[in-house]
């Protein structure tokens, strides 16, 4: 077990390792956009052009400066080319904005998706099914910055039952952090709720069929248990693996829907930092949201080989 | 159930893909969704007839201090406080039909059109660069096992941990500025090659990973068994042996693909790293609909209805698909897991 948790611990470095390569040398094959230069301003004198060349290295080889790069991401040291502003403080002051967007919606999409699953698992085949078919589906086509800003103009400009974006800290003021937050959230988790009830209710359906589920009923437990101990215990484990992936790669910045409800989270500053193609921000950003990928990633693997030891032994084969 | 058709014409009505095509048949609902994507085909496709015929105008046509005349009044296409005219429906005579789009005073019907096809060709080829791509190296990963398998499968996993819509717009950002050179072929950064090659390459790995997993399974059958057996040299064994026996999965992953990446390629527009102006998709229409939202709703509701319909469309009759190509539903999973995964075009 602990071989393949270091194992996984390797695995982990090395592609979060591979994505700051890869990230790097995006940015690094743009034509026009040597960074001096748009630092140094318009009117900028060779002299000048040259000064900060120098200074911020850019007259280094590539891999130098990657090196450079990647010692201040993780000294906290970095500094961005726009704005000039420390990369490691902007991003923790987005954190409570971004973690506060996704927790929550996590916390509604978890709820309503498990109940949709369930009931329509439960009821196949009938309205109750048919119905909640219909609206999940619904809720994985539609565009999501298209329904915030529809939310945004009949439920905020039109009439004022919501206020229009922004942020206040869970801290002063916990009721308008939720009555600001409502919005975003429900928006965010309309899509996902959709797709985990869709997946529930398939991965319930299977479970269903399986012999030990008719086991359990024939030897007598009562629907409620065989449900919860036999069905529902084995059907989340889809879940848990969407689960971990959807919430890390959120936490690695909802660009859209902060965009639009006027969140300053990471997923506005990587939106800001892109469109300036300032790379700094843009590698911590990326290594900020890669990790989580990758760190729930290994926690589901772990949780799975902990669980089940023959994907230990079969683990050369994880994909 | 519909036992008489085997008989009627022998043992040929039962092969798999005519069983499966019998219980399509019978799926009234995913058809009625096929029907509503054939509807939506043919409207884009209409473009120029109606951009010739009935409004006169061209997508890209800009009418700011033109007047047009609506069931016998003259009206300004764009009012001097830059509020556009709204649907006039037939009252020009088809000119304006759902109003105009903004300041520019350009037809919204036209660009509706003109800016579907832009988004369905962008959704279907990208969709198509994605099944071949993830169909190849899942084939050669699940096949070759070993060095080929963790080569392809590390990559796979880089592209998997990078926040796919941050790659995207990076990808998108660069490219538009500078086009993409590939050996003799320039792309021009204006170019909707540039978003179907982005969204092409950063969905595969959402397909390659379940195609994966079924060869490894498949290839531990008797039938590879007994071609390998027969003498049948890799290639042979994974494309005439492997790739047959993945078509059902394949359809179905490239029909919810073209869904996904339709709702990709919005977002990637309405950020402005998609189709570039003046160009119209119905991303980007959104995009300008959602500046003039309080005065004129319409023109961000009505082109999010479309991909909404379009997406909604492929989704159902994909899922209807899957049914009637694996009715044991063992692919179920897995294509839920890797495909519909929304997560590139969520946030």
């Amino acid at each position: 077990m602990a071989r393949f948790i270091l194992r996984r611990l390797v695995g982990m470095v090395a592609v979060l390792f591979a994505v700051s390569v890869l990230t790097f040398l995006i940015f690094n094959v743009i034509p026009n956009s040597d960074p001096a230069q748009r630092m140094a301003g318009k009117q900028a004198t060779p002299e000048l052009v040259a000064s900060i060349t120098k200074e911020w290295g850019f007259d280094d080889s590539l891999p130098q400066q990657y090196v450079t790069m990647m010692r201040k991401v993780f000294s906290g040291d970095l500094i961005s080319y726009e704005g000039r502003e420390n990369v490691d403080e902007k991003i923790v002051e987005g954190i409570p904005e971004t973690f506060s967007l996704c927790i929550g919606a996590a916390v509604i999409w978890l709820f309503f998706g498990i109940l949709f699953g369930y009931l329509s698992a439960v009821r196949a085949g009938g309205w109750l099914d048919k119905t909640l078919t219909v609206i999940a589906v619904t809720g994985i086509s539609m565009p999501v910055f298209w329904l915030a800003a529809i939310f945004l103009n009949y439920l905020t400009y039109k009439t004022e039952i919501f206020p229009s974006g922004g942020y206040v800290e869970f801290t002063t003021e916990p009721i308008e952090w939720a009555n600001h937050l409502i919005l975003p959230w429900i928006t965010l988790a309309i899509l996902y709720a959709g797709f985990y009830s869709r997946v529930l209710r398939s991965s319930m359906l299977d479970v269903m069929g399986e012999d030990y589920v008719r086991t359990a009923r024939a030897k007598g437990l009562s629907e409620q248990r065989v449900m919860s101990r036999h069905v529902m215990r084995n059907s989340l484990i889809p879940i848990v693996t969407l689960f971990g992936l959807d919430f890390g790669a959120l936490l690695g910045g909802a660009i859209l829907i902060e965009g639009i409800f006027s969140l300053e989270g990471i997923g506005q500053y990587a939106y800001e930092a892109l469109k300036n193609t300032d790379l700094p921000p843009i590698m911590a950003i990326v290594l900020f949201g890669a990790f989580f990928v990758v760190l729930f990633n290994a926690l589901v693997d772990i949780a799975y080989a902990y669980l089940d030891p023959r994907i230990r032994l079969g683990a050369s084969a994880n994909g | 159930m519909a036992a008489e058709p085997i008989a009627a014409t022998g043992p040929a009505a039962s092969s798999p893909w005519r069983l499966a095509l019998r219980r399509l048949r019978r799926n009234r609902i995913a058809l009625g969704f096929l029907g509503l994507f054939v509807l939506i085909v043919v409207f884009v496709l209409a473009a120029p007839l109606w951009s010739h015929n009935v409004a006169h105008t061209g997508p890209n046509d800009t009418h700011t201090l033109q007047k047009v005349e609506v069931d016998g009044e003259k009206r300004d296409v764009v009012n001097p406080e830059g509020q556009p005219i709204g649907p006039v429906w037939f009252g020009a005579s088809g000119k304006f039909f759902l109003g105009a789009d903004g300041r520019l005073g350009r037809d919204e019907m036209v660009r509706l059109m003109y800016g579907g096809r832009t988004s369905l060709l962008i959704g279907i080829s990208s969709a198509l660069i994605t099944t071949a791509l993830a169909t190849l190296f899942g084939l050669l990963a699940g096949y070759y096992r070993g060095a080929t398998d963790s080569v392809i499968s590390r990559s796979m996993d880089v592209l998997w941990a990078f926040p796919v819509l941050l790659l995207a717009i990076a990808l998108g950002l660069v490219l538009a500025v500078g086009g993409l050179q590939i050996g003799p072929i320039h792309i021009s950064g204006g170019s909707i090659w540039i978003p179907i090659l982005i969204i092409g390459v950063v969905m595969v790995p959402y397909m390659a990973r379940p195609i994966r997993g079924e060869v490894l399974s498949l290839r531990e059958k008797e039938f590879v068994e007994a071609a390998v057996a027969q003498g049948a040299g890799s290639l042979r064994v994974m494309f005439g042996e492997l790739l047959p026996n993945l078509w059902s999965t394949i359809i179905v992953f490239f029909t919810l693909n073209i869904a996904n990446n339709l709702l990709l390629e919005s977002a990637l527009s309405f950020l402005g790293v998609g189709v570039q102006p003046p160009n119209a998709s119905w991303g980007t229409m959104i995009a300008s609909g959602n500046d003039l939202i309080t005065s004129a709703p319409l023109l961000t509701i009505i082109p999010g209805t479309m991909i909404l319909l379009t997406v909604l469309s492929l989704n159902v009759f994909g899922d209807g698909l899957r049914d009637a190509l694996d009715p044991r539903s063992k692919v179920r999973l897995e294509a839920h897991a890797g495909m519909a995964e929304p997560e590139g075009t969520a946030v």
